[in-house]
């Protein structure tokens, strides 16, 4: 037996959806600036914090972004097997509801058609990234995640060789954390995944930044690495905003796969303080 | 936003207005809070490209740069009864390579976030400019220091055309000075554990 959604739904969710994360800070990270801010010793991180809180509470009040960086979209949807989609295509409907949310939100149109060439803004932030998982059921979850290019600019992936292990991955995170320094809008919130090949790796550590700040990993072992990294990082003195300080990441999420014997893939994806994503299921 | 947490480091809160002098920025060192007043300028990497192609080929610039202060940013659009939208800082080190020819037509001060190159420093000592900080991510909060705003050249970029802006005790942390000194450079050490 099939579910049928209609593309016009799907369009109408992540136009909402854009314009939810856009505008107003999820409930996990505002309570994760919060804590922050009482863990801060430096003046200036502080004041960077408090300024970072009140700015959430400014977007809200006048409907206007987050963030001027209105940013790439990326759309995630874990689609039930037993779904079946009417009314055209799925791409088309997702960049429909994008195009609607930019234009009708007065959000900053960020995408450039090709940066080498013709570099024209293709005017409504279409087109967005779209990773669909066929997942079994009929379920149909939407999620948007907007990436500005200050954070996105500073990740990294590679291979690491599997005898580097833990101390490998953990190198690995702290030199791209310490050489992104001020730029990704710390505090940060740090999406890492191991494994799999080098592509699917960079896909694990933007899919761990969708994981709820207020969730401990359920993998004990990497609930203490999240933990060790976070630690590290935040013993790097980067603080809010670059201008120095104890809280330089606020989280650290790890997704991993299995991979070749012979291969260690990580990546590193780095979100702003202010990691703006939101999902609904349909 | 200002109040007197920064009691016992030394450094000032001082209130400007635009176009800037030498002495207005020479009073200036990293860490010192600025409010600063009247036109400025955005530009980023794409609209400082056409620049610089304009100044090769003799065309006229969108605006008289000396004594300005270029803010590194692509605000989000006003919407409506709203003067402009979100209005933060972007990166500043995509624009490094400009700086140069900025200062050469009399720019003494750049707004941006994140950290400048070496090079970079050694210019701004040499001609008496100065490097802010606003804070970034906070881009809804700034724009409440906008008065006015205004295209005023590259219009076809969109976002990324330069806007004239009229800045109203707009909040500001020196970054490098015109003395050599970075902001990232002295704090880092005292956290960094």
């Amino acid at each position: 037996m099939s579910r049928i959604i209609r593309t016009e739904e799907i369009a109408k969710a992540v136009s909402r959806l854009c314009r939810d994360a856009n505008l107003k800070l999820s409930d996990d990270v505002y309570s994760a600036l919060q804590n922050a801010l009482s863990m801060e010793e430096s003046s200036f991180g502080k004041e960077v914090l408090t300024e970072l809180i009140e700015n959430a509470e400014t977007a809200a009040e006048l409907e206007i972004p987050i963030c001027q960086d209105t940013g790439f979209t990326i759309v995630f949807i874990d689609m039930g097997q037993d779904v079946h989609i009417e009314g055209g295509g799925l791409k088309d409907a997702v960049d429909a509801g994008v195009r609607e949310a930019y234009r009708s939100s007065h959000f900053r149109t960020s995408v450039a058609d090709d940066h080498i060439f013709s570099r024209k803004n293709t005017g409504d932030n279409t087109p967005s990234i779209l990773h669909l998982e066929m997942v079994p059921g009929d379920v149909f979850k939407v999620t948007v995640m907007i990436k500005g290019g200050g954070s996105e600019s500073v990740g990294r992936a590679g291979v690491l060789k599997p005898a580097e292990g833990k101390e490998g991955i953990r190198r690995f995170v702290l030199e791209t954390v310490e050489a992104a320094g001020p730029n990704p809008c710390p505090p940060i919130i740090v999406g890492v995944g191991y494994g799999g090949t080098t592509d699917y790796a960079a896909y694990l550590a933007k899919r761990a930044l969708l994981k709820s700040l207020d969730e401990k990993n359920p993998d004990p072992n990497l609930a203490e690495l999240e933990q060790d990294l976070l630690d590290s990082i935040n013993r790097l003195g980067i603080g809010p905003a670059g201008m120095g300080g104890r809280v330089t990441a606020i989280a650290t999420k790890i997704a991993t796969h299995p991979s070749h014997i012979a291969t260690m893939p990580v990546a590193v994806d780095i979100s702003c303080y202010a990691l703006r994503r939101k999902s609904v299921q349909i | 936003m200002i109040d007197n947490r920064e009691q016992g480091t030394g450094n000032k809160y001082i209130e400007l207005t635009t176009p800037l002098v030498d002495k207005d920025v020479e009073q200036l060192r990293v860490g010192d809070r600025v409010l600063l007043s009247g036109i400025v300028y955005t530009a980023r990497d794409a609209s400082q490209r056409h620049i610089v192609e304009d100044l090769e080929a003799g065309k006229e610039l969108p605006a008289d740069l000396k004594g300005q202060v270029l803010y590194y940013t692509g605000p989000s659009p006003a919407g409506p009864g709203r003067v402009i939208g979100s209005a933060g800082p972007t990166t500043s080190a995509r624009m490094d390579v400009y700086v140069r020819t900025m200062l050469e037509l009399g720019v003494k001060g750049f707004i941006g976030k994140g950290r400048r190159s070496m090079d970079v420093r050694d210019d701004l000592k040499t001609y008496k400019a100065v490097y802010f900080l606003a804070t970034a991510g906070a881009g809804a909060l700034l724009s409440r220091h906008i008065t006015a705003a205004k295209v005023i050249g590259y219009p076809e970029l969109g976002p990324e055309a330069v806007y004239e802006l009229q800045l109203d005790r707009f909040p500001l942390i020196v970054g490098d000075d015109t003395y050599g000194d970075d902001m990232f450079e002295r704090e880092w050490p005292r956290w960094k554990r």
